[in-house]
């Protein structure tokens, strides 16, 4: 209970006074009530939370992992299965691909984002701070900011028969190439990401600019100095000094990828087949149309446990100490 | 040497500039697709001859924007101030008042922080049905305030631990009690942290999809991004008038987002940073 400036716990009667008054002086009544029961009277400040936290987010949590052990219909008794539906999950093919499927987007969503952001971060250094700067900053920030809804739509037709990426391939020729991105085997999965590549860049590539920008120049020319060329120069200076920027935009973006859902439910509902379906979309699917309530929350729990367990590392590696 | 850091800057430049061509790209496919006449098949890029603007009175009526945007006000205004209000209240519980036992209370929070939606989606389906508030407004409201706690208290008690204890010493040798303290001190010194988080949680909620289709049937009753969902699915091979809807739906953030655009860049910076 002591604060960084060092002052005596309050209430215990040699709190030094502010503005310099005699600490001696006897404290005033309402100081010392204020000592011993504020520490306890604090919770009210936080219960509201603590509230709304264990009535929508912890209870249903605990009975995600209780149905996880059911299979349910939602409707009629359910029936104790054990870690059955578990099994499911770790042994189906379907649901194995569909896991998979989330790990492949991780390419798309942070993988590349955060390697081209890297490469416009070293390359500009500093985005400038006239009109220009914030106008590139604005619009590198818009696909963050409309609904991932709006962002699935709008990509679902550039990459359509008839889309932008079509045309622009006929345009320079590639006929041969041309094809509905989302609706081919092959490309479907890629061209998700793709989506998910383009909500990322902007913010990974504004992330890393400003954390660019606090690095001090001198490190820089000290590496020239040394003789150090463009790549030992990203490796030596960039790289350790960006480390605690690259982290979040991997937390962020690799969380993203695992939960996503919108992007995935309005461009192609998870198809063709299951090619693009992703954790997130099966659970809705399971726990809402199939009435496989039961599979859907161990679904649930180890998405859950998926996204704990690639984050935690990269916040570790990355928090860790500051180079 | 200068030579190359110059070469080298101007690579960057046409790196950002393509950068933000791709960004717009999609944009205005979809605006050249909505402009064209009704009824016709678009192609990617291609500006109509004859742009016909009233596509987007059309799908104004078709999309009930009116109702809509109603419905997202009232979701937004029943989530984010009590939100608010009571994330700041707590994290001037745990980060100011250091509450006995808070760090136990900030644990618990901290498990929330990537905790993905889909994971407990379907046991609050069944517990809004219980409470029998499946396809209101409250069954989109009261999870979202929920879910909203370990990234909304975390958020400002991260601001309340820097304030100096020193400033409540002050203010209560004047006599004031923990709650005049509370509003006439502190909440007036965390408006920054507290603007931020009230813009990022009215983007969230705006955008929010998976509980609006879960929760409630009723497009008019949902989010924006909600019903942009009901009207793709009515709408979908109609892409002149999807692509018009699309775009009328994304506009009020847009409006938002261009007016706060500073504020907004700043709280989604230190919003990722911190989350």
């Amino acid at each position: 209970m002591t604060s960084a400036l060092g002052s005596v716990p309050a209430g215990s009667g040699t709190a030094p006074r502010p503005g310099g008054a005699d600490p001696q002086l006897p404290v005033r009544p309402h100081r010392k009530r204020w000592g011993r029961t504020a520490r306890w009277v604090g919770w009210l400040w936080v219960l509201p939370a603590l509230i709304m936290y264990g009535v929508f987010v912890l209870r249903p949590l605990v009975l995600t992992v209780q149905y996880s052990l059911y299979r349910w219909n939602g409707i009629g008794t359910a029936q104790w299965v054990g870690f059955d539906n578990y099994l499911t999950v770790f042994t189906d093919r379907d649901l194995l691909k569909i896991i998979t499927n989330a790990f492949v987007l991780i390419i798309f969503f942070s993988f590349i984002p955060v390697a081209l952001g890297l490469l416009v971060a070293s390359l500009v250094r500093r985005i400038t701070t006239g009109p220009g700067g914030t106008l590139v900053r604005t619009v590198l920030f818009l696909p963050q900011v409309i609904p991932l809804v709006a962002a699935g739509i709008a990509w679902s037709w550039v990459l359509s028969s008839n889309g932008l990426v079509n045309q622009l391939l006929r345009t320079v020729g590639l006929e041969r190439v041309t094809r509905p991105w989302l609706g081919e085997f092959s490309t479907a999965l890629p061209s998700v990401g793709v989506i998910g590549t383009w909500i990322m860049l902007g913010l990974c590539t504004i992330l890393l600019v400003t954390g660019m920008s606090k690095i001090d120049p001198s490190l820089y020319e000290a590496a020239r100095m040394d003789g150090a060329g463009p790549i030992r120069e990203f490796f030596a200076v960039t790289l350790p000094s960006l480390r605690q920027e690259i982290g979040v935009c991997l937390t962020v973006t690799v969380i993203a990828a695992l939960a996503s859902f919108d992007i995935v439910y309005t461009s192609t509902s998870g198809g063709p087949g299951i090619q693009t379906t992703v954790p997130g979309l099966e659970i809705y699917r399971l726990a809402f149309s199939q009435r496989q309530v039961g599979l859907a929350s161990a679904l649930g729990v180890v998405l859950m446990l998926l996204v704990l367990v690639c984050v935690l590392p990269i916040q570790r590696l990355t928090r860790g100490e500051k180079a | 040497m200068n030579l190359t850091s110059r070469s080298e800057r101007v690579s960057g430049r046409i790196f950002l500039i393509a950068l933000v061509v791709v960004t717009l790209l999609p944009f205005l496919s979809m605006l050249s697709a909505a402009l064209q006449p009704r009824g016709t098949v678009p192609t990617g890029l291609a500006w109509p001859s004859d742009p016909q603007w009233g596509n987007f009175v059309d799908a104004f009526t078709a999309a009930n924007m009116g109702a809509l945007l109603k419905s997202s006000m009232l979701i937004v205004a029943g989530v984010v101030p009590i939100a608010v209000l009571i994330a700041t209240m707590a994290g001037f519980g745990l980060g100011h008042l250091r509450v006995a036992g808070g760090h136990l209370a900030f644990g618990l929070l901290l498990l929330g922080l990537t905790l993905p939606f889909e994971a407990v989606v379907t046991p609050l389906y069944y517990q809004m049905r219980d409470l029998g508030l499946l396809n209101t407004r409250w069954a989109i409201i009261l999870p979202l305030i929920g879910l909203y706690m370990p990234f909304a208290v975390f958020w400002m008690r991260a601001h309340f631990t820097n304030v100096p204890r020193e400033l409540s010493e002050a203010a209560r040798v004047d006599g004031s009690n923990t709650w005049q303290l509370f509003w006439r001190v502190h909440v007036p010194l965390a408006r920054p942290a507290i603007a931020s988080l009230t813009i990022l949680l009215f983007l969230w909620t705006w955008n929010q999809f998976l509980l609006a289709i879960v929760m409630v049937d009723d497009a008019t009753k949902r989010t924006m991004a909600g019903a942009l969902g009901a009207f793709q699915g009515q709408w979908g091979t109609d892409l002149v008038l999807l692509c018009a809807g699309s775009l009328l739906i994304l506009t009020p953030t847009l409006i938002v987002f261009v007016i706060f655009q500073r504020q907004f860049i700043k709280a989604l910076l230190q919003g990722s940073v911190k989350g």
